[in-house]
Parts: structure tokens; C-alpha cells; sequence
């Protein structure tokens, strides 16, 4: 066990240097770079300013030089300094790391709260009135394209009934303190989080119905039904105890894609977070911010997958080593 | 002792006709009946077919062209189409015209008729969803069929493969590669091929992965052993015993896919990366949502591509539910 979860971790390693080379690579080698689009415009400017300035970035060296630099400094916990914020990228994304985080965090435990309930209800009435609707409904929120959801809403809730912000994290020159700020950020994020827990719920309400739906018509459960047992104890103690584990799993593939998602709801609702920074990242052409923010995903991802496969590892003996 | 007799024979006549008279199924025919038993999934289907007449059938009927735009007298108020011999001093693009006769459901903001764009619109994101599909089945049944098969090293790169296409992050790598697009002055025309292209190739990780898990258990069971002792080639053994059996989960999952393909499309039009000027799709048609003007007093031209996005993905998905349903013996209750 301890040499496959060994085995597994340095495997995961060698899987993150191969992304960081592809996307490196995809990176650099679009046209026109930082120092063209900054300068670009500027008659003041001459090739050879250009030139000391590329050399400044580190964008003079080829892909594969800038690659090994990259690399080097990455490996001592230096992922570089963004072009554009003229600070480390670490740092970079500590200061706008809150506003996702907390977007990610309390969408996901939304989801999870409203997810898994719904979906067993679903299950145990499969084909009746209440499973399709329930089903329906889940099925519209990831059918719906995010940025046009979202801008419905703002119609509808911010410029049509005034009752949220329609942008932004706090309300400019108000210059609340204490609850009532918490308030107020409190008002902008909830269209945010709407957006994102209707566009995720889906997937994992679906998963939990087809995994109770499976473990209802196993053996153990008509038992324990045969055996007297109330109905919500057979549902609670042995059927849903049994789908614990692929939603555990599920809802760790869950993780990347809400900080993914993140690049567009941010955009729409302009909270200044990861997702935004790294949205102009990529028109500015700032490579080691997009680095940095791309990377983060990566590991996410691979952490995820890590765990789940660990996971089943221990709970199926039948896994192969 | 005679009566014994006539009653056995009495017997087995009675089960003779009980046989015959039993309809006996095919497996194919048990899960249709499952599938169709779901009715969400019978709406999905109708629905499905209904958007495919709509946007192959109707750019026939529609006596409009994609990019045509129209033209209205400003003196007079009379609409002219852009055919016709037009002093243009005159002349005013007839932009965000409301609901009318002439075009159902107005113009957009370049004087185009709006419905008639649903129609080439859905042809666009229908057409990318099925060809980004194709693209991500061929490289995934292909590198899960070998991985699956093979196991060992072979699996082992492979999977490594899988994971490193896995984590790419799709939005912004798909911003990247489209800066890439415009750098290298590529035409619309052919963006749409490479976006898809592209799209296929960022996709595959996934069916790959399941391909090879079913492979995994598939190629243990006993009917392998006898293609085994038969002395096929290996891709016959890969290709034509082990992929046909795992057809079910991957047509569940193309369904799936499709839906979500054509999703990405349109968020990739919101950002201003997916199928460009002139051409329609339905994502990039859903994008003047996001222009506020348009937003409070239009309704005509941002909510009907929104509402396709959302049917057609909504079908797709409702199809797909009902067929993991009905593969699955086990879901029957």
C-alpha cells in the first residue's frame, strides 16, 4: 500500500513537469509578446529599448532556455515576477486568492448540501413525478452556457428588482465596517455563488442518484428492508453509506473545475480574484502570472485525481498495486 | 395409466404454446424498452430531432441568407432587401428591428434577420459538438483500447498521457491558442476547423480513461480466452472483440459530450475566442446578452439562442441519463 501511494506521488510529479512544459510552451509561442503589447503604440520607444527590455523579462532566451530558467526558480518556490504587477507571482496570488477561495468554498459546500439530499429523494422514487423534476431541473442549471445565466440574472435581480449589486465586491464610497460589510459582501457574492452552484449541481446530483439508485436494488438493502428495519435507516445507515465513497471521489474531481470556472463568473461579475487576473494575464501576455495561475490548477487536478485513486485503493481490495 | 399420458401430453403441448407465445427480446430490444420507458428521454429525442430539422431543413425554406443584411428607407420606412438597387444615400440598416412578419424575430445589431441566423447558428454548434466528438472518440478508443490492452509500460505512458491532457486548464489554454489564431492571421473559415480540432484533442483524456477501464475487466473474461486460442491478430482482438463491448458506455458518453461541447463553444464565444464575424453560432449569437443595452430592451435577439443552447443541451444530457439507465441491468427497480 505504501509503495503503490509512493509510487503514485512520484508518477504525479512527473505528469505536473510535462504539463509545465506544454503549457510553457503554449505560452510563449503566441505572436507579439508583454513587451510588444506594452510598447506597441509608443513612438518614443526603439527597437533597441525593446530589445533591453525583452532581455529584462527573460523574453529574449528561446522556449527552451526560458523553459529551464522557469523551472530552476520554480523548483526553489519562485515562480517569477508578473510582468504587469511587478511583484512575485506568489504574491500576486495570495492577494487576490480570497475572493475565489471563498467563492469556490462556499459554492461547493452549497452544492454538496443541496446535492446530495435531492438526489436521493430522486432515487428512491426513480420515474415518478418527483425524480423527473428534480432530475429536469438539475439537468437545465449545467445545460445553460454560465455568462448567459448570469447576465439573465442580473437582468432580472440587480437591474430589474434592484434587490443585488449588479458588479463588484463592495459597494464603492459606502465605507461600511464591521457586520455591516460582511453584509455587503455578503449581497455581492450571492449572484456569483448562485451561478456557480446552479451550473455544478448537476453533475453531482446526477452521480449521487445513479449511485443510490444502483446500491438501493443491491442484496444487503432488500435484507436489511426484509429484516423490519425503519425506511430511513435503510436509506440512511446502509444504502447512502455505500455511495459515500464515488461522491467522495467525485467531489474531489469537483475542485479544479470550480477555480477554472472561476476565470469566467469573475470576469462577469468583476470581482477581483484569480480568474479576473488571469483573464487579463492572457490578453497581456503575462506569462509568469499564467504560468502561476495554470500551474495552481494542474496540481489541484493532480491532487484530485490522487486521492481519489488512493481512495479506491484502500476501499477495493480488488485494485491492482 | 392412459391418462397419465394424455396429461403429460396435454402438459407439454400447454408449454409449447407458452413459449410461442412469449415475445423473447433481444438485449437491444430490453434496453429500448428501458430507454423509452424514461420519459425525459423521450423529450430529449423529440427535441433532438426537431433542432436537427430546424437548422438543416430550414436555411432551405428561410428565404434569407446568413449574412444578409437589410436596408430601410429613412424617408419612407420601407425595408429593402440587399439585392435590389439601392440608392444608398437613402438607405439606413435596418438594426434591431422589432418582431414582424418579414422576420420573426427581428434583426440583430448588423440588420440580419435573427431567425434565419438560429438556423445556420445551429448548424454551426451542432456540427461542432459532433465533429469535436468523432475527433476526442478516435484518439481515445484508440490510446484507451492499446493502454487497456497492453497494460504494463505501454498502459503506463498512456495513462501518464491522459492525466498531463487532464490537467490542462481548458479556458485558458483555449484563450492562448486563439491569440495563436489571430498572430497567424487565420481566416474564420478555417478557425472553426482548427477550434475544433483543438477542442477534439483537449477532450480524448476522458474516454480514454473509461475505454481502458472497461477494457481492463473486459479482456479477462472467457470469450477473450477463446478469441485468444483462435490465433487473431491483436488489433482484431483490440478492435473487434474488446471495443465493440464497451460501445454502450462510449455512446453514453458522446451523447454527453456533445452537449458539453456545444456549452464550451459558446463560452468561448463569450470570451471572443470561438466562431468568428460573419458566421452564426449559437454561442456567439447568446453573446449579445452581455451587452446591457441590448440585454434590457431586446429580448427578441439574445433569449432565443440562449433558450437552443439550453434545449438542445438539455436533450442531449436527458438522453444520455436515459441510456445509462437502460444500459444498466442494475438500475432497473
Amino acid at each position: 500500500m505504501r509503495q503503490y501511494i509512493i509510487k503514485r506521488v512520484v508518477v504525479s510529479f512527473i505528469v505536473l513537469f510535462l504539463v509545465s512544459i506544454l503549457l510553457y510552451s503554449i505560452a510563449r509561442s503566441v505572436p507579439g509578446d508583454y513587451v510588444a503589447n506594452v510598447t506597441g503604440g509608443n513612438p518614443n520607444i526603439t527597437p533597441e529599448m525593446q530589445q533591453r527590455m525583452r532581455e529584462l523579462y527573460g523574453l529574449d532566451k528561446g522556449i527552451f532556455e526560458g523553459y529551464v530558467s522557469w523551472l530552476k526558480d520554480a523548483l526553489h518556490g519562485d515562480l517569477g515576477t508578473s510582468f504587469k504587477y511587478q511583484k512575485p507571482v506568489v504574491e500576486v496570488i495570495k492577494s487576490y486568492m480570497a475572493p475565489t477561495f471563498a467563492l469556490a468554498f462556499i459554492s461547493m459546500v452549497l452544492e454538496i448540501l443541496l446535492a446530495i439530499p435531492l438526489g436521493i429523494i430522486a432515487a428512491r422514487k426513480q420515474y415518478s413525478m418527483t425524480d423527473y423534476t428534480i432530475v429536469a431541473i438539475a439537468i437545465m442549471g449545467i445545460s445553460l452556457p454560465s455568462f448567459f445565466f448570469a447576465s439573465v440574472l442580473r437582468r432580472w435581480l440587480s437591474i430589474g428588482l434592484g434587490i443585488l449589486p449588479i458588479s463588484g465586491m463592495v459597494t464603492a464610497r459606502a465605507n461600511y465596517q464591521g457586520f455591516d460589510l460582511f453584509i455587503d459582501y455578503a449581497k455581492h457574492f450571492t449572484l456569483p455563488i448562485i451561478v456557480f452552484v446552479i451550473n455544478g449541481i448537476g453533475g453531482l446530483l446526477r452521480y449521487v442518484r445513479t449511485n443510490m439508485l444502483e446500491v438501493l436494488s443491491a442484496d444487503y438493502v432488500r435484507t436489511a428492508r426484509a429484516k423490519g428495519l425503519p425506511e430511513r435507516k435503510v436509506i440512511g445507515k446502509h444504502a447512502f453509506r455505500n455511495t459515500l465513497i464515488p461522491i467522495v471521489t467525485m467531489v474531489g474531481g469537483m475542485i479544479p473545475s470550480l477555480f477554472s470556472g472561476a476565470v469566467i463568473t469573475e470576469g462577469i461579475f468583476s470581482l477581483e480574484g484569480l480568474g479576473r487576473v488571469a483573464l487579463d494575464s492572457v490578453y497581456n501576455g503575462d506569462i509568469p502570472y499564467l504560468m502561476g495561475f495554470n500551474m495552481f490548477i494542474a496540481v489541484l487536478t493532480l491532487i484530485g485525481t490522487l486521492i481519489s485513486d488512493i481512495l479506491y485503493a484502500v476501499v477495493d481490495p480488488r485494485v491492482r498495486y | 395409466m392412459e391418462d397419465n399420458k394424455e396429461l403429460l401430453k396435454k402438459n407439454l403441448q400447454e408449454q409449447d404454446e407458452f413459449e410461442k407465445n412469449q415475445v423473447i427480446m433481444t438485449p437491444g430490444q430490453l434496453v429500448a424498452k428501458r430507454f423509452f420507458r424514461n420519459k425525459l428521454a423521450c423529450v430529449g429525442v423529440a427535441i433532438i430531432i426537431v433542432m436537427s430539422l430546424f437548422c438543416i431543413i430550414g436555411p432551405f425554406i428561410s428565404p434569407y441568407g446568413e449574412y444578409e443584411i437589410f436596408y430601410k428607407d429613412m424617408n419612407t420606412g420601407v425595408e429593402h432587401r440587399m439585392q435590389e438597387e439601392l440608392d444608398m444615400s437613402q438607405m439606413g440598416i435596418n438594426v434591431k428591428a422589432p418582431i414582424s412578419e418579414a422576420h420573426w424575430l427581428g434583426t440583430d445589431t448588423d440588420g440580419r434577420d435573427v431567425f434565419t441566423r438560429l438556423m445556420y447558428g445551429g448548424r454551426i454548434s451542432l456540427t461542432v459538438g459532433f465533429v469535436v466528438v468523432i475527433i476526442e472518440l478516435i484518439i481515445g478508443i484508440f490510446l484507451g483500447g492499446l493502454a487497456g490492452y497492453y497494460g504494463g509500460a505501454v498502459d503506463m505512458v498512456i495513462m501518464r498521457l491522459v492525466e498531463v491532457f487532464y490537467s490542462l486548464p481548458f479556458i485558458p489554454i483555449m484563450l492562448i491558442l486563439s491569440s495563436l489564431f489571430v498572430g497567424y492571421n487565420i481566416s474564420p473559415q478555417y478557425k472553426i476547423y482548427f477550434i475544433m480540432i483543438v477542442m477534439g484533442i483537449l477532450d480524448w483524456a476522458g474516454v480514454a480513461r473509461t475505454v481502458r477501464g472497461q477494457i481492463l475487466s473486459l479482456r479477462e473474461m472467457e470469450y477473450m480466452q477463446a478469441a485468444e486460442s483462435t490465433g487473431i491478430k491483436t488489433s482484431r482482438k483490440i478492435f473487434k472483440h474488446l471495443v465493440p463491448n464497451t460501445m454502450p458506455i462510449i455512446i453514453l458518453i458522446a451523447t454527453m459530450d456533445i452537449g458539453s461541447v456545444i456549452l464550451y463553444e459558446s463560452v468561448l464565444s463569450y470570451l471572443g475566442v470561438g466562431i468568428a464575424w460573419p458566421y452564426a453560432s449559437w454561442g456567439n449569437m447568446a453573446n449579445t446578452v452581455t451587452d446591457s443595452i441590448i440585454l434590457k430592451n431586446y429580448p427578441n435577439i439574445w433569449a432565443p439562442p440562449g433558450l437552443l443552447i439550453l434545449l438542445t443541451v438539455l436533450a442531449f444530457n436527458f438522453i444520455g441519463d436515459g441510456m445509462r439507465d437502460a444500459f444498466d441491468p442494475r438500475m432497473k427497480r
